[in-house]
């Protein structure tokens, strides 16, 4: 049984076609890469899985789109997104301490008890590999950390909505070397719980840190396979041209 | 070519010299004129007397029945129209379509161009009146009427200023929010606005000091009483309508009389020279809390 499941989707801003008939099942507790060169339409299947298209004016979407089964148009959408939480590639901590932004998705939905809130924050801190880092600075300005501390206090705010998906725009792209690697251990670290779909640039990174790897191009959904035998033996031809650097 | 250049220069120099002039001449003429008034009237007895009566035979100089009549129908104001600007504002922001907005706006913006002589006819006309239904012991004359219709007249002020500061928050923060499974209106009052708080806050402060100067509406339907009290249902009298009064009556130029308006002048400056000072101050302190 698959985790996220889109049959036959397809998606349009106006007039343009951005998603064209993709159909792909992404299993429980395993990272999936989302790779293809610029536009080919990675962000929006993204998206489409909390729905945050939805937010976008003009965009129509047919097809199918499941988690766990259930029709995500079935359900409640703010349900749906604290389910299967996001983080962008560019760090957008609110402008908010430490501190609240990991508590704001436990305050959203009515979290009141000081002490639970407290030890959520922390645990969430700690899952994001960041609670070393900030411990004791909490009530400090979230935008005073460096970008790659940003991004992680993303993270944690998103595990503490404790989704059990999470989606991942380009979250290292904005980020120096070892700041990356540290996304990329944790995000190894976090596929025991929760399921990650992760889009990239880096090929290295897609074949570092992901059990699958879907290849796009113009809309579609060319190859989806095992990382290790898209990496090393694609069968389509341009697969086969990204992956080794020939274009994109 | 180049004399030319040099000469449009200058004329650029003088306009705004003119500018400059004209506002030191006004401070020096209110100080100048202020501390003749204050040779004469102890400056303890014009903060502490608690009656405002230089027109009469036993006179008293105290400031603060005109300034409390000043921040009684600007409190009104203000606490009608932030809570009401401010929703408008977030209103057009994270709910409505763009279109919607880019209508709404410029028509909202029309009320700050009424004339104040117009709003304050219907201040007295209508507003008071229609009050006086619901609250039978209102005085014909009155803070509560006027401050509410001043609150209309600035609610343009609020909504757009705050307005786009709310449009200039990142789009990604509104994404966060919305990704973490937030509702529109925790979007909104969460992260929008405490983020836009800057904006917002200079926006405030701009419309309080745009309703402590007003003149016309509380001229023509608060009174001319000025009485040291808080109650909305009481005529009452406002500093700049005490000025009005005074200039346009008959009393004589360089009479201690006529002094009182200086200093009632240069009270009402201080305020909105705090105002402004607090506005430019906000504004430079978070300019750059995005970039
Ligand atoms: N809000 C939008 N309105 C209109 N068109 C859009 C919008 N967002 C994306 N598109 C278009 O849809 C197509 C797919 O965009 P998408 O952002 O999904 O690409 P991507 O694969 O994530 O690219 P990148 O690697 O550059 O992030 C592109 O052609 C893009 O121009
Ligand atoms: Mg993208």
């Amino acid at each position: 049984m698959f985790k996220l499941e889109t049959r036959n989707a397809n998606l349009w801003y106006g007039e343009k076609q951005a998603l064209k008939n993709i159909s792909i099942g992404i299993e429980p507790n395993s990272v999936t890469s989302f790779i293809g060169p610029s536009g080919c339409g990675k962000s929006t299947l993204l998206r489409c899985f909390n729905r945050m298209n939805d937010l976008i004016e003009n965009t129509k979407i047919k097809g199918e789109f499941l988690l766990d089964n259930t029709d995500i148009y079935d359900m409640d959408v703010y349900e749906l997104r604290k389910k299967v939480g996001m983080v962008f590639q560019k760090p957008n901590p609110f402008p908010k301490s430490i501190f609240e932004n990991v508590a704001y998705g436990l305050r959203i939905v009515g979290g009141k008890d000081r002490n639970e809130i407290k030890d959520k924050v922390e645990l969430s801190l700690k899952n994001a590999a960041l609670w070393d880092e900030v411990n004791g600075i909490l009530n400090k300005p979230a935008l005073s950390l460096s970008g790659g501390q940003q991004q992680r206090l993303c993270i944690a705010r998103t595990l503490a909505i404790e989704p059990t998906v999470v989606l991942m725009d380009e979250p290292a792209s904005a980020l120096d070397p070892i700041s990356t690697s540290k996304i990329e251990d944790l995000i190894y670290e976090l596929k025991q719980k929760f399921t990650i779909v992760i889009v990239t640039h880096n090929m290295q990174q897609a074949a570092r840190i992901s059990n699958k790897t879907a290849f796009f191009y113009l809309g579609e959904l060319i190859e989806f396979d095992n990382t290790d035998k898209m990496f090393t033996n694609p069968q389509n031809e341009r697969t086969q041209n990204y992956v080794t650097g020939r274009f994109g | 070519m180049r004399r030319k250049e040099k000469l449009i220069e200058v004329l650029m120099i003088c306009c705004s010299f003119v500018t400059i002039l004209t506002t030191a001449g006004i401070i020096l003429i209110l100080t100048v004129e202020t501390v003749k008034f204050f040779s004469e009237v102890s400056i303890i007895h014009f903060v502490t007397d608690t009656q405002w009566t230089p027109l009469f035979t036993e006179k008293h100089y105290g400031i603060l029945p005109l300034l409390s009549g000043t921040l009684l129908t600007t409190t009104i104001a203000i606490l009608f129209a932030v809570p009401l600007g401010l929703i408008i504002a977030v209103y057009l922001n994270e709910y409505a379509s763009p279109r919607f907005t880019a209508f709404v706006k410029p028509i909202l913006e029309v009320l700050a161009a009424i004339p104040t002589v117009v709003y304050g006819f219907f201040a007295l006309q209508f507003v008071t009146p229609s009050l006086q239904k619901i609250i039978p012991d209102l005085n014909g004359f009155n803070a509560l009427s006027p401050g509410l219709v001043m609150g209309v007249m600035i609610i343009p002020y609020i909504t757009s200023l705050s307005e786009d500061s709310l449009r200039a928050v990142p789009r990604s923060l509104r994404e966060a929010s919305y990704g973490m499974g937030a509702t529109r209106f925790q979007t909104a009052f969460r992260v929008m606005v405490p983020a836009a708080s800057s904006g917002i806050i200079v926006s405030v402060i701009l419309a309080v000091s745009r309703a402590l100067g007003e003149t016309m509406i509380v001229a023509i339907a608060a009174g001319q009483q000025p009485k040291l009290t808080f109650n909305p249902k009481e005529s009452v009298e406002t500093i700049t309508t005490y000025i009005v009064q005074v200039s346009m009556g008959d009393v004589p130029q360089d009479s201690l009389e006529f002094k009182t308006i200086f200093a009632a002048g240069l009270t009402l400056f201080v305020f909105t020279f705090i105002l402004n000072s607090l506005s430019y101050w906000t504004r430079s302190r978070f300019q750059n809390k995005y970039e």
